[in-house]
């Protein structure tokens, strides 16, 4: 069972903020994927191999030879914010 | 009530390779911030990582060294968490299908042998560096270190002292070096470590409440941190308390362990199979092959050593301490050189030579070959010890010829009789009073006269076929 508090922890796990009077309709939405998820559950799936992944493709390697990374002024055009070549965000720890 | 300490640790290994895990970026330590980054790795939309081969080859090495076994199938997963130092939002790790599982260490502790088991080694891409700067209140991001590639070998909780965990430590760092597969310098990052500690009655077989502890940046870190979470842990449980589980963070300046905040502590990472990356299949023929091509590993190797040459554990533990240092004796001991003189000079002098300059034995112009002539022409009388070592020290940096260095320096001891018997003879006409205590029975008084003589010769005079000299003359002229 999918509880608003359940919804609520999801959301703060995915850094989301969702207003009190939407959980219901995504309490709703997770409550009915998972009984999708119930329903392929019940198959018989004894004989059928496990999948890892949708395509039918293994070993796909890339040789240990290096290419040119961005330059700087490219790397940084991304950034919202930069101090001295690097990434500025808000403080991580008090 | 007697309490054991139940430790578990968790390495995580920066690899060597030439580029990044799943980009062509380079992987390289101490370079300007943000220069080593592409769109892959910095997880900006629209990219696909793809797998460095050299990752997944150094991964089975490691798990081969480790007597894993390798997974015939592998595959990635994310792993979710929001943090600046990962710009994708998740960090591409392993989860139920590593490349290594159900492994052990054999090492030497306490004169002992232990084998801790090892329960996985997989492969992970590094998060970035982030750098709190008070000036300018704000977190400071260089994602130079994302998506290097790591391997995390994890140990069963087998340990039982802070004394263990660095004598596996050392061994599995040893172990990792033979294999060039990594710097392993915990100084630059390239090895960590964090530690589960637990404890538990003696005799009791259930595991206690555990804690695990991070940021100790050296092997003397790593064992000060658990020896003080243990007596944490038993002062408060013998106190009425209970360990609670969390994460601690080890200050050094302080000694003491600090709890992280329960914000940064969500370990609700919601693993599921990473679909940038299709699956990995290893043959039994690819896995032998890898395994042909690892080296004698130091364990292995240290054993051989003591049945084969004869020589002491603790000889051998220092000579295996690096693999070309042992390369390097068993090169000269190929030679037929008296093997247990050829350990004293390797462990002794030479250790030496290498520490004054910092270097390795591979550094050096001196050549095995060279070591054991040495060795040879001390033990054949050529040269005295003292003689020796100035030359030793001489031709670890010249690579000359010894007895090129011997001619050129005069090094010789003389054991000519001719050139003997006269210095002698006026060594004794200067000392009357000394020969005749020699000759009333006072043998030991001989030594001043050697001394003298050797004084004389500057050193090259042979100590033991001089003081035969001396009192065969004392006695018969």
């Amino acid at each position: 069972m999918i509880t608003n508090e359940t919804v609520k922890y999801i959301a703060s796990l995915s850094r989301l903020h969702i207003e009190e009077d939407r959980l219901p309709v995504f309490r709703a939405e997770l409550e009915s994927i998972l009984q999708y998820i119930d329903q392929l559950a019940k198959l018989e799936v004894a004989n059928v191999p496990p999948t890892s992944h949708v395509f039918q493709m293994e070993n796909v390697f890339r040789d240990d030879v290096v290419a040119p990374s961005l330059t700087p002024a490219e790397a940084m055009s991304f950034a919202i914010d930069q101090h001295s070549g690097h990434y500025k965000v808000p403080k991580v720890i008090e | 009530m007697d309490f054991e300490t139940v430790i578990g640790l968790e390495v995580h290994l920066q690899l060597n390779t030439a580029t990044k895990i799943f980009c062509a970026c380079r992987n390289d330590f101490g370079l300007p911030a943000n220069t080593c980054v592409c769109p892959v790795c910095l997880g900006l939309p629209g990219t696909l990582p793809v797998l460095n081969r050299m990752v997944l080859r150094s991964g089975m090495k490691v798990g081969l060294a480790l007597n894993c076994t390798i997974n015939t199938f592998v595959k990635f997963d994310r792993k979710n968490y929001y943090y600046p130092d990962l710009p994708k939002g998740y960090q591409i790790s392993q989860f139920d299908f590593p490349i290594a599982k159900k492994g052990f260490l054999d090492f030497i502790t306490g004169g002992q042998e232990k084998r801790i088991g090892i329960t996985r080694a997989h492969m992970e891409e590094d998060a970035g560096k982030l750098i709190h700067d008070d000036a300018v209140n704000a977190t400071l991001v260089d994602y130079n270190r994302t998506g290097t590639p790591l391997i995390e070998i994890v140990s069963e909780p087998e340990l039982r002292s802070a004394q263990e965990a660095y004598d596996y430590l050392s061994a599995l760092k040893l172990t990792l070096q033979y294999l060039n597969v990594s710097d392993c310098d915990m100084e630059k990052g390239s090895l960590r470590c964090d530690a589960n500690v637990s404890i538990r009655p003696k005799g009791e077989e259930k595991l206690g409440t555990r804690t695990e502890l991070k940021n100790m940046n050296s092997f003397s870190a790593v064992k000060r941190a658990i020896e003080h979470e243990a007596e944490r842990q038993a002062r408060l449980v013998f106190s009425g308390g209970s360990v609670v589980q969390q994460t601690l963070l080890w200050n050094e300046e302080k000694s003491v362990t600090v709890p992280m905040r329960s914000k940064e502590q969500a370990h609700d990472y919601r693993y599921f199979p990473e679909p940038d990356l299709v699956p990995f299949t290893l043959t039994e023929a690819a896995i032998a092959a890898v395994r042909g091509e690892l080296p004698e590993l130091p364990f292995v190797r240290l054993r051989r050593m003591v049945a084969q040459y004869g020589i002491m554990d603790y000889d051998a533990i220092i000579l295996v301490s690096d693999r070309a240092f042992a390369d390097f004796f068993e090169a000269a001991a190929l030679t037929g050189v008296d093997v247990k003189s050829l350990v004293n000079w390797m462990n002794g002098p030479l250790m030496k030579e290498l520490k004054e300059r910092r270097c390795r034995v591979t550094d050096l112009k001196l050549k095995p070959l060279d070591l054991a002539a040495l060795v040879r022409r001390v033990n054949d009388g050529t040269i005295s010890n003292l003689a020796a070592k100035d030359i030793l020290a001489d031709i670890v940096d010249s690579g000359k010829d010894v007895d090129l260095v011997i001619r050129e320096q005069g090094l010789a001891q003389v054991s000519d009789e001719d050139e003997l018997g006269k210095i002698v003879d006026d060594i004794l006409k200067e000392h009357p009073q000394v020969v005749e205590q020699i000759r009333s029975g006072k043998a030991n008084a001989a030594g001043f006269l050697v001394g003298q003589a050797m004084k004389r010769m500057q050193g090259k005079a042979n100590p033991k076929i001089l003081n035969e000299f001396i009192q065969r003359r004392v006695m018969h002229v």
